[in-house]
C-alpha cells in the first residue's frame, strides 16, 4: 500500500477539529510545485499514464469511477479493464476516435508536491496543443512505446521541449510488459535517445521502464524487472529539482494596465517577470531610459514592502514619468535589448504558410506591434535536426525567422528569460495565433536605422502640390481592366494639375521586381516592394495609382497598414472570370487552362475577394470612362481632389 | 533570494494578471456572476486586481427564475456592500411561457433560461469578453478548455479548433460579434476555492453551511422546497434535516447532501474526505457523458 502512503486525503477519523484543518491547510501551502507535460507518439499510452497516475493518487471521486466503468465499456480499447485514457480524452470526438486531440489540464498532490499535468496529443496535425501544454512545463515526460523505439514524433517533441526551455526529461518506456519486460530493449531505446538529444541542452534525462496500463513503476516498483534500480515515476517527479532560476535574473516588470482611478493615483499594475521589486529601489522605463524609484507597492491587503517574482501587483513612482502598457520597468544595471529587428526560433501552428515578406500582428505578455517576417533563414528537420534552406514554412514546421516590427520592442533572449523572450504571430485577417516565437538576439543593424524627422515633411510637400496623398489600389484578376481604368482616371486628375504616378506589374516587374517569379512567397514579396514604394510616393505628395491583381486580403491589408488612416483607396474592378478570360489581352488565360502557366490567379490560385474595398467597380457591361467617372466623384466628395 | 510563492498566491496571481489582461485589451468586458462559491472567490480576485479602482467592468446575473431565494438576497447584498454595477437579465419569452424544470424538464429549462437567456444577454449589450468562474477540475470537457476561449458571433465553442494558448501570452484579437470566454479560476481546484474563501473569509452563500433545512428526497436527491412552485408527488413530504449544498444553482436541480460543517474550517475537512465529485449534485450534467461539451458548443459557460 506504498500509493496510499502518500495520499494527502485524511483518514475520517483525523479530521475532528479545526486545527487539525489548520495544520492540514499549512501543510498543503508548504508543498512544492511541479508543472509537467505528457508527449511522444500517438497511441504511446500518454492518456493512460495520466490516468493512472490520477487513480492511483486516489484523485477519483466514486461518480467519476462508475462513469468511467461505464464508458470503459462503450468506447474503451482495453476490453475488460478500465480504460484510463477516458478520464482525460474529455471531447466526444477524442473518446469516439480513441485519441488525443486537444490538451487537458489534470491536478493532483502527493504529500510533497502538487502537479499541474498537460496531456498532450501524439498526432503530428495537433503539435500546436502539444507545444501549447509545454511552453507552461518544467518537465516533459515523453513516451516511448517499447515494441517500436523512437519515432519521428519523439524525436519533434523532444526538439519542441528542449526549443520552449524545458530542462528535464522523463523518458517513459512504456508497454514493457509486451516486450517481456527486456532489460535489453530498455537499453537500446535509452542509448537511441541519448544519441539524438546530445545537443538538446537537457539538464537531466531520467529513463523509467513502466506499464502505464498495470502500474509497474508508475506509483509503485515493478516486481517484474529486478534489473532496474532507478526511481518510480511518481518518486521521480516528487523529488526532481527544477530550480525556477528566474528569482535571480534581473528585474523585469512588464506593465499590464495603468490603473489611473483618480488624479491622485496612477499605478502600473503587472506581474513581476523575473526578479524582486521593493519599495525604494530604483527602476528603468526600458523604452525610454527614464529612472524612478519605487515609492508604493499596492494591494488591497495593504501595502507591501517588496515582490518578487511571480507576484501580481500595483507599483506606485515618486516621479510622474510616461510608462505605459507594453512597456516594462526594470533593473537599471540590467536592461533588456530594445530593437525593432531580431533573430527567433518559430514554430508554425497557421494552416497557411509563413511567408517571409508578409505582416503579422507580433503579441508580447503585454506588448502588440505590427511585424513583418524579414527573411527565413532556415527550416529544421525534424528528424535529422540539419538546418534546410526554405521559402516558407508549413503548418508543424520549426525554423528561424528574421524580424521587424514597426516600433521598438524590449525583449531578452528566451534562453536568458522565458517570460520577456516569448511572442506568437498573429494572422491579421482571421486572428488566429498562427506561431510561436522564441526570440535568439537583436539584429546588430537596427541599432543604426532611425528615422530622421525631417522638417519638410508629407503635410507641407502635399501642399505645396495642392493635393491630399492618396494610394489609389486597384486589385481585381487579369483582364479585369484595371490598367485601363487607371490610365484613364490619371489623365484626368493630370488634366486637373494634380500630381501623379501609377504603379503597375509592367513597369514594376521589369525593374525593381524583376528577381520576383509567380509563386505564393514571391507575390508577397512583390506587394510588399510596392506598398513601400506607394508610401514613398505619398510620402512625397502624390496621389499613386497602384494596379496590382493582389489576390491576398493579407498582403492588401498590410498596403494599408503601412499607409496613414484614409490613406489608400482600394478599389475592386470586379469583372466575371468568364468575362476576363473572354477579352484574355494577353493570351494568358488559354496557357493556364491548357496547364502552361501555374499559380495563375481566378484559375489554379485563389483570389480573395476584398472584403472593405472602398469603391467596389461592378464592371460587367459597363465602360471603362463610366468607372473612371464614379472613381472622380467619389474622390470629389471626400475632399482628395 | 525570496521565498517560492505559495500554492494559492501563485493562484491568485495567475487569476489577478488574467482580470488585468482583460480590462486592458477589450472594449467591453462583463463579468458573469453567478452568486456561487466560485463567483465569490472571482469577485475577491477582481476587486483585487484593480485595487484602489473598483473593477472597470459590470457584473451580469443570468437568472433562470428558479435559484435560491438565499442566491438572490445574497447577490442584492453583495452588489451594495461591494459596490460593482449588477445587470440582471432572464430570458422573458421562456418566463412567458411558464418553462421550468418540472414541466419542461431539466434540458429544456437549463438551455432557455442559461444558454439562451445567456446569449440574449451578450448580444443585448455587445458583450466582447465574459469572464467565467469555470475550473478545469471540475469536468473533463472543460479540463480541455483554454483560459481565453475564442466565442464565434454566434457564441459557439469550437472545441476541436482553439487557438493555441503559449506561455502567459494571450490572444484577445476579435472581429466584430465574436467574443472571448474569459476563465481566471482554470487552474484552481474545489479544495483551493475553499483553502482560498477559508483563508481571505471570503463571503458566500449561507446555502454551503450545514442547517436544518425543509427536503424532499426525489430520484436519488434530496431537493430542498424553495417555494410552492414545486408540487409535492404522491408520498412525498418535506422533512427537517441538516444538510448543506456543495454547489448552487437552480434549486429544483441542485441535491443538498446530508452534512453537519457548518463553519467554514468543518467544510473543509469535509471536502478532505469526500468521495464523489461537486458535479454529482448537479441534474443537468446526468444525462449522458459529453453533456457538458454540446452546451457549451451551444453558448454555456
Amino acid at each position: 500500500m506504498s500509493a496510499l502512503a502518500k495520499l494527502d486525503r485524511l483518514d475520517e477519523a483525523e479530521i475532528t477539529a479545526a486545527d487539525t484543518v489548520a495544520a492540514f491547510l499549512a501543510e498543503q501551502e508548504a508543498k512544492s510545485f511541479l508543472r509537467f507535460l505528457t508527449c511522444g507518439s500517438v497511441d504511446d499510452g500518454k492518456s493512460t499514464l495520466i490516468g493512472r497516475l490520477l487513480y492511483d493518487t486516489k484523485l477519483i471521486f466514486e461518480d467519476q469511477l462508475a462513469s468511467l466503468e461505464s464508458e470503459s465499456k462503450k468506447f474503451g480499447t482495453t476490453g475488460e479493464d478500465i480504460d484510463f485514457a477516458l478520464l482525460v480524452d474529455g471531447l466526444e470526438s477524442e473518446r469516439e476516435q480513441g485519441i488525443t486531440i486537444d490538451v487537458a489540464y489534470r491536478f493532483f498532490a502527493t504529500a510533497r508536491r502538487k502537479f499541474i499535468v498537460a496531456d498532450t496529443p501524439g498526432h503530428e496535425q495537433y503539435t500546436r496543443n502539444m507545444a501549447t501544454g509545454a511552453s507552461t512545463a518544467d518537465l516533459a515526460i515523453v513516451l516511448i512505446d517499447a515494441r517500436k523505439g523512437v519515432l519521428p514524433q519523439t524525436r519533434r517533441h523532444s526538439f519542441i521541449a528542449s526549443l520552449l526551455g524545458i530542462r528535464h526529461i522523463v523518458v517513459a518506456i512504456n508497454k514493457i510488459d509486451l516486450a517481456d519486460y527486456s532489460q535489453e530493449t530498455f537499453d537500446q531505446i535509452v542509448a537511441d535517445y541519448r544519441r539524438f538529444a546530445a545537443d538538446f541542452g537537457f539538464e537531466t534525462i531520467t529513463p523509467i521502464p513502466m506499464s502505464a496500463r498495470y502500474g509497474d513503476n508508475v506509483t509503485t516498483r515493478s516486481r517484474k524487472m529486478g534489473w532496474y534500480d532507478g526511481p518510480t515515476l511518481l518518486d521521480h517527479l516528487e523529488t526532481v529539482a527544477v530550480d525556477d532560476r528566474t528569482d535571480d535574473l534581473p528585474l523585469r516588470f512588464p506593465v499590464q494596465y495603468v490603473n489611473r482611478p483618480h488624479l491622485d493615483f496612477r499605478g502600473f499594475a503587472g506581474t513581476v517577470a523575473s526578479g524582486a521589486v521593493a519599495v525604494g529601489d530604483e527602476v528603468v522605463v526600458a523604452k525610454s531610459g527614464k529612472t524612478a524609484r519605487v515609492s508604493r507597492i499596492v494591494s488591497m491587503d495593504g501595502n507591501l514592502e517588496a515582490a518578487a517574482t511571480g507576484q501580481a501587483v500595483t507599483l506606485v513612482l515618486n516621479d510622474e514619468i510616461e510608462v505605459s502598457r507594453g512597456n516594462m520597468l526594470v533593473a537599471p544595471e540590467e536592461r533588456p535589448h530594445i530593437a525593432s529587428q531580431f533573430e527567433a526560433n518559430i514554430v508554425w501552428f497557421g494552416e497557411q504558410p509563413l511567408l517571409p515578406g508578409r505582416s503579422y500582428i507580433l503579441r508580447t505578455e503585454t506588448d502588440q506591434v505590427s511585424a513583418n517576417v524579414t527573411a527565413l533563414r532556415h527550416k529544421v528537420d525534424v528528424n535529422t535536426f540539419a538546418e534546410e534552406a526554405a521559402r516558407h514554412l508549413d503548418l508543424n514546421e520549426v525554423g528561424v525567422i528574421n524580424i521587424a516590427t514597426q516600433s521598438d520592442l524590449a525583449f531578452d533572449p528566451y534562453a536568458k528569460n522565458r517570460a520577456t523572450g516569448a511572442f506568437v504571430l498573429i494572422d491579421r485577417v482571421t486572428n488566429a495565433t498562427v506561431g510561436a516565437g522564441m526570440i535568439n538576439s537583436a539584429l546588430r543593424r537596427a541599432d543604426n536605422i532611425h528615422w530622421q524627422a525631417l522638417d519638410v515633411n508629407k503635410a507641407s510637400r502635399a501642399e505645396a502640390k495642392g493635393q491630399k496623398p492618396a494610394v489609389l489600389w486597384f486589385t481585381g484578376l487579369s483582364g479585369s481592366g484595371k490598367s485601363t481604368v487607371a490610365n484613364i482616371l490619371e489623365k484626368r486628375l493630370h488634366a486637373k494639375g494634380k500630381h501623379t504616378y501609377t504603379l503597375d506589374g509592367d513597369n514594376v516587374r521589369h525593374g525593381l521586381n524583376r528577381d520576383l517569379g509567380f509563386t505564393d512567397e514571391d507575390r508577397v514579396e512583390n506587394i510588399r516592394r510596392v506598398g513601400e514604394v506607394a508610401k514613398l510616393m505619398s510620402d512625397a505628395g502624390l496621389i499613386v495609382l497602384c494596379s496590382f491583381i493582389s489576390p491576398f486580403r493579407a498582403e492588401r491589408r498590410m498596403v494599408r497598414d503601412l499607409l496613414d488612416e484614409g490613406e489608400m483607396i482600394t478599389i475592386w474592378v470586379d469583372t466575371p472570370i468568364e468575362e476576363c478570360a473572354r477579352r484574355d489581352p494577353k493570351g494568358l488565360y488559354k496557357k493556364a487552362y491548357a496547364g502552361e502557366i501555374e499559380n495563375f490567379t481566378g484559375v489554379d490560385s485563389p483570389f480573395e475577394l476584398p472584403e472593405r474595398a472602398e469603391i467596389h467597380l461592378k464592371a460587367k457591361d459597363r465602360t471603362a470612362e463610366d468607372m473612371a467617372d464614379e472613381i472622380e466623384a467619389w474622390m470629389i466628395e471626400r475632399g482628395y481632389i | 533570494m525570496n521565498a517560492p510563492l505559495s500554492h494559492l498566491q501563485r493562484l491568485e496571481a495567475e487569476s489577478i494578471h488574467i482580470f488585468r489582461e482583460v480590462a486592458a485589451s477589450f472594449d467591453n468586458p462583463v463579468m458573469l456572476y453567478s452568486v456561487g462559491k466560485d463567483s465569490s472567490v472571482m469577485l475577491h480576485l477582481a476587486l483585487k486586481a484593480f485595487y484602489p479602482a473598483p473593477p472597470p467592468f459590470p457584473f451580469l446575473h443570468v437568472d433562470t427564475t428558479w435559484k435560491f431565494r438565499e442566491m438572490i438576497e445574497f447577490r442584492d447584498r453583495m452588489a451594495r456592500d461591494k459596490g460593482f454595477d449588477l445587470l440582471v437579465h432572464t430570458n422573458e419569452e421562456a418566463r412567458d411561457e411558464g418553462v421550468g424544470p418540472f414541466t419542461h424538464g431539466s434540458s429544456v429549462h437549463t438551455h432557455l433560461y442559461k444558454t439562451v437567456g445567456l446569449r440574449q444577454a451578450l448580444d443585448k449589450y455587445g458583450f466582447d469578453a465574459a469572464f467565467g468562474g469555470a475550473r478545469r477540475d471540475e469536468e473533463k470537457s472543460r479540463a480541455k478548455e483554454r483560459i481565453f476561449s475564442f466565442r464565434n458571433a454566434s457564441h459557439g465553442w469550437d472545441p476541436k479548433n482553439q487557438r493555441p494558448e503559449m506561455w502567459n501570452i494571450y490572444n484577445t484579437r476579435v472581429a466584430k460579434g465574436e467574443s472571448i470566454r474569459v476563465f481566471p479560476l482554470s487552474n484552481w481546484t474545489e479544495l483551493d476555492i475553499w483553502q482560498y474563501i477559508l483563508q481571505e473569509r471570503i463571503p458566500i452563500v449561507p446555502l454551503y453551511f450545514a442547517k436544518q433545512r425543509p427536503v424532499v428526497e426525489r430520484d436519488g436527491m434530496l431537493i430542498m422546497r424553495d417555494d410552492d412552485r414545486m408540487e409535492l408527488l404522491p408520498g412525498e413530504e418535506p422533512k427537517e434535516q441538516m444538510v448543506r449544498f456543495r454547489t448552487l444553482g437552480c434549486y429544483p436541480l441542485t441535491g443538498a447532501i446530508e452534512s453537519e460543517a457548518d463553519t467554514l474550517e468543518a467544510i473543509v475537512a469535509e471536502m478532505l474526505v469526500a468521495r464523489t465529485s461537486e458535479r454529482q449534485g448537479r441534474l443537468i450534467d446526468k444525462d449522458e457523458a459529453g453533456s457538458m461539451e454540446k452546451k457549451k458548443r451551444e453558448g454555456y459557460f
